[in-house]
């Protein structure tokens, strides 16, 4: 395979055939999967056409206000995913957001003064979006964590209260545990890069035609970014949502 | 003068009431004990006591102050609530040990712990047993030590001496009784009827949330 050349539109349907593979099982196994195969794959190809085209000229405005908004655009839409995952946390939306943005923007700060990237539609878009992405599944996994310690670890929580402890120490050890739960799953990726998985950027630039050392270099990059992208977040977002499970009293709030 | 009184409060949850109406006066001193049958309220008057939690209507006051007017932290370092299950948190004894310490800035005061080791019969080396191993009574006996680390005014006791056997009960109940000589107000919410007349200067009855009798039996 010539991997630094197009494919074919006849190539794509012949690889369409891949699908009456997975009808076939269906039919075969009675699993009733058709019409959502069907649909799915229809979804698919008419969601992917039109954000090519979407990408297409999004990638060709030069204007750096108009890549700006769309970050924030993203971003809030990954607040709005992250809070809903966190029944229990005040202020969820406002929380993800700044933890969030601060964490994207640290990261790309730091990559665009080191030359990795610049700030070009073309560079910003992706790698902004694999770094909110990777914050917003840290922060669901930080609210789901902290919402279910302090469902069931209030014993632990009144102890320390009833010590005469201010809420902070009365919650260290749930919010240590909260940011952990964040962050592991992309520590635990970055052991296994290379060995359990080629992550998608990687793939994505060998099937480009990008020398496999020359990709790693940007998956490399892109750990790093990602590393620091979830700390940071899941790091503020905890310390700004313990607070909301106590009152003004500094009680801890019944949880349903 | 009322070192703790509790004015018209109740405490509902979901719609009932746990806690129905009570007034009552506690004076410095006293040596309360609180009795009733099992979902009567004494827990949750404890908490009340240690604002865990607030009524919700009525008042209760702290030397003349309302609760609302302290910083709840503040309150909490003068009344110490020693719960029913103990909880002890970390790894090892000595980071419950550590802990009042470190939430006051201060250094550990290794004398008071051997004071406290002392009169709770707690060999000294188990400062850094695993929190784990300990049994029922030791685990009940390190979480009173960790409350009494500082003097507080007044000291919330609830069924501490359930898990122990009759030696370590004893042991208990003669310390309670020397820190309450030493002007610490008790208040001990216990099941065993002979232990709520041996020492106490008081004894409260609750039923269904409201006081049923408050006998003076000293």
């Amino acid at each position: 395979m010539n991997a630094s050349n197009s494919i074919s539109i006849s190539s794509l349907l012949i690889a369409s055939s891949l699908v009456l593979v997975t009808l076939f099982f269906s039919y075969w196994q009675k699993l009733k999967l058709e019409k959502e195969i069907i649909i799915s794959v229809i979804r698919a190809v008419i969601q992917l056409v039109a954000v090519g085209y979407v990408l297409e000229y999004i990638f060709g405005l030069q204007n750096p206000l108009f890549i700006t908004l769309l970050l924030i655009f993203m971003a809030f839409n990954a607040a709005y995913n992250a809070s809903k995952r966190g029944k229990g946390i005040k202020n969820g939306l406002m929380i993800s957001f700044v933890s969030i943005a601060v964490g994207t923007i640290v990261t790309l700060v730091i990559l665009i003064f080191s030359k990795a990237i610049q700030y070009e539609a073309y560079q910003i878009i992706p790698v902004g979006g694999m770094i909110i992405s990777n914050s917003m599944v840290a922060l669901g996994l930080c609210y789901k964590q902290m919402a279910s310690d302090f469902k069931n670890k209030r014993e632990e929580v009144e102890t320390k209260l009833s010590l005469g402890a201010d809420i902070l120490p009365s919650s260290i050890e749930i919010i240590r545990d909260s940011i952990k739960t964040g962050m592991l799953p992309t520590i635990d990726s970055a052991k296994t890069l290379g060995i359990v998985s080629l992550p998608g950027m990687m793939t994505g630039l060998i099937l480009a035609g990008t020398s496999p050392v020359e990709a790693i270099k940007y998956q490399i990059m892109v750990t790093f970014m990602l590393l620091s992208t979830t700390s940071i977040s899941s790091f503020i977002a905890c310390y700004f949502s313990y607070k909301g499970f106590f009152n003004s009293r500094k009680q801890l709030n019944y949880l349903k | 003068m009322s070192l703790l009184e509790f004015r018209n409060v109740s405490f509902e949850n979901g719609g009932n009431a746990i806690i129905d109406n009570i007034s009552l006066s506690i004076e410095s001193g006293d040596y309360i004990s609180v009795i009733g049958p099992s979902g009567s309220g004494k827990s949750t008057l404890l908490k009340l006591c240690s604002h865990l939690i607030s009524p919700t209507s009525g008042s209760i006051v702290y030397k003349e102050k309302n609760f609302i007017d302290y910083d709840p932290t503040k309150l909490r370092k003068s009344i110490a609530y020693c719960f029913q299950t103990p909880y002890l948190f970390g790894d090892t004894v000595i980071e419950n040990i550590r802990f009042p310490f470190s939430i006051r800035n201060l250094r550990i005061d290794q004398k008071r712990i051997n004071e406290l080791f002392t009169m709770f019969y707690i060999p000294a080396d188990y400062l850094n047993k695993d929190v784990k191993i300990l049994s029922g009574g030791e685990k009940q006996r390190i979480a009173l030590i960790r409350t009494l680390l500082f003097k507080p005014e007044i000291l919330l006791l609830d069924e501490v001496t359930s898990a122990l056997d009759s030696e370590n009960t004893k042991n208990v109940e003669e310390a309670i009784v020397s820190l309450n000589r030493e002007g610490t107000t008790v208040l001990w919410v216990t099941h065993n009827l002979e232990q709520s007349r041996k020492f106490a200067n008081k004894l409260l009855t609750i039923e269904g949330g409201k006081i049923k009798s408050l006998e003076v039996l000293r």
